[in-house]
């Protein structure tokens, strides 16, 4: 066993654990916005969807502790790669490199991710906490999604979902892609289908998010 | 053209730093970047000052002994060159050029502009070599090598371990550099004995010397004087996990 705490010690393979977190995490996001697309359809709908998943509980539950899992170490790794990053050039520049090396959505996954990290404990605090005590075979969690205090009909929470989103996107732009460069495909001849797919992850699925903030904040 | 050089004074490993400003005058757009540092030297010689320390060697561009950090660009503003190549027809009349050592912890300064790279050497010490067979020298193209692998090989080989990726990496990172010298003998027959362990230990070297985590950034790739490819980190990354698993 121990070489396999060798290689997660070693410098390329944080990176990967890194990787393999983030596209397992982006892959969970498209199931994800699948779910969240039912609210289009109105309240029946995506009442019946929620219901549906309560009905599966265990598999709901180890889902969420799977997702756990890869969420910590995901941002425990991002942390500690953050941190020996900034040891490693303790004395920064008086004039920095900028924009004319590196590209802005790369130089800033330690803060887009931050944000984003922030806006996902309010989520899960604000509709995640609230269904787990919805229990009743009428429970309307429709109304709790649009029409609560919390919900995207305040315009204050839609934008703040928006805000999260365009940052998640930003993360997406850099991480996608990176992951299959850590995990050393970044060269070969699958770069262009690489680069294909990340649209969708990147832009695609954040796009299909925002547009259920903007639709029940701000259109309807 | 006159230009005000901002440049980074320390006089020994310990001592601290600091930027202080010169004027040179009469400087021709002809002359390179050094030339025109051997001008302000010159002048600060004459004030019986102590001429600005930093690191040339052939002046062709070739030996990867130079290295400034020049307005925030690794070997200044021109791309594919090395801060010996570069010239003063790249900068304006009346221009500040902030001129700094390369930034990483792995490259410590030693004086002034001039820093100490010898961790690079250490990593090549721990897997840049190849297992040669003593004897007669081999015929030529009595071992064939497929010409996209001798190109590739061979455009890994042009670095010059100069430290460009590491100074301008946000991280200090040198999976570039380190990219390059797994590349050039891993495409190689003669490369194949020490492969895995090439790999493993030089990764781990790596890691000794304290250069940071490679966050894809690519701007190594951008100030590389040299143009060695981030291909090359995709390739290291490839060469590692094959060697871990």
């Amino acid at each position: 066993m121990t070489w396999i705490f060798t290689f997660f010690q070693s410098s390329i393979g944080k990176k990967i654990l890194m990787a393999t977190t983030g596209i397992l995490l982006s892959l969970f996001l498209a199931t994800h916005l699948l779910g969240n697309l039912m609210l289009f359809g109105g309240a029946e709908m995506f009442n019946n969807y929620v219901h549906s998943l309560a009905n599966m509980k265990p598999v709901v539950r180890f889902a969420e502790v799977i997702l756990t899992l890869l969420f910590l170490a995901h941002i425990i790794s991002g942390i500690r790669v953050t941190l020996e990053n900034k040891r490693a050039k303790s004395i920064s520049y008086k004039i920095s490199p900028g924009p004319e090396t590196t590209k802005l959505h790369s130089r800033s996954m330690a803060i887009s991710g931050s944000i984003v990290f922030i806006f996902l404990v309010f989520h899960l605090q604000t509709f995640w906490y609230s269904f787990q005590n919805m229990h009743s075979a009428d429970a309307d969690f429709y109304d709790v999604v649009i029409n609560s205090k919390v919900g995207y009909n305040n315009p204050l929470i839609a934008g703040f979902y928006i805000l999260a989103l365009l940052l998640l996107a930003l993360h997406l732009r850099h991480g996608f892609q990176s992951a299959f460069q850590t995990f050393g495909v970044g060269d070969s001849r699958y770069k262009s289908l690489i680069e294909t797919v990340a649209v969708f992850f990147w832009l695609v699925i954040p796009l299909g998010f925002i547009s259920i903030p903007v639709y029940f904040g701000f259109i309807k | 053209m006159k230009i005000t050089v901002q440049a980074w004074r320390q006089s020994s490993p310990t001592s601290a730093g600091e930027f202080v400003s010169y004027p040179v005058d009469n400087v021709s757009e002809d002359m390179s970047f050094f030339e025109m540092m051997d001008k302000l030297n010159n002048n600060l010689i004459r004030q019986g000052k102590d001429p600005i320390s930093f690191d040339h060697d052939c002046r062709e561009g070739i030996c990867g002994t130079c290295g400034i950090m020049i307005n925030g660009r690794a070997h200044g503003p021109l791309k594919g060159v090395t801060s010996c190549q570069l010239h003063m027809r790249s900068f304006k009349d009346g221009e500040t050029l902030v001129v700094e050592p390369w930034r990483a912890n792995s490259f410590p300064v030693i004086r002034d502009l001039v820093v100490d790279r010898s961790s690079f050497d250490r990593v090549m010490e721990s897997g840049g070599y190849v297992s040669v067979n003593t004897g007669g020298v081999p015929d030529a193209n009595a071992t064939p090598i497929l010409k996209n692998d001798v190109d590739l090989a061979f455009d890994a080989a042009a670095c010059i371990g100069c430290g460009a990726c590491v100074a301008t990496c946000k991280n200090s990172s040198a999976m570039l550099f380190v990219g390059a010298k797994v590349t050039q003998y891993a495409l190689l027959p003669q490369g194949q004995v020490e492969r895995k362990n090439r790999v493993s230990n030089m990764v781990a070297q790596m890691d000794i010397e304290g250069f940071g985590n490679c966050t894809n950034t690519s701007a190594c790739e951008v100030e590389c004087p040299k143009e060695i490819s981030v291909e090359n980190i995709a390739r290291l990354n490839r060469e590692f996990l094959k060697a871990s698993f």
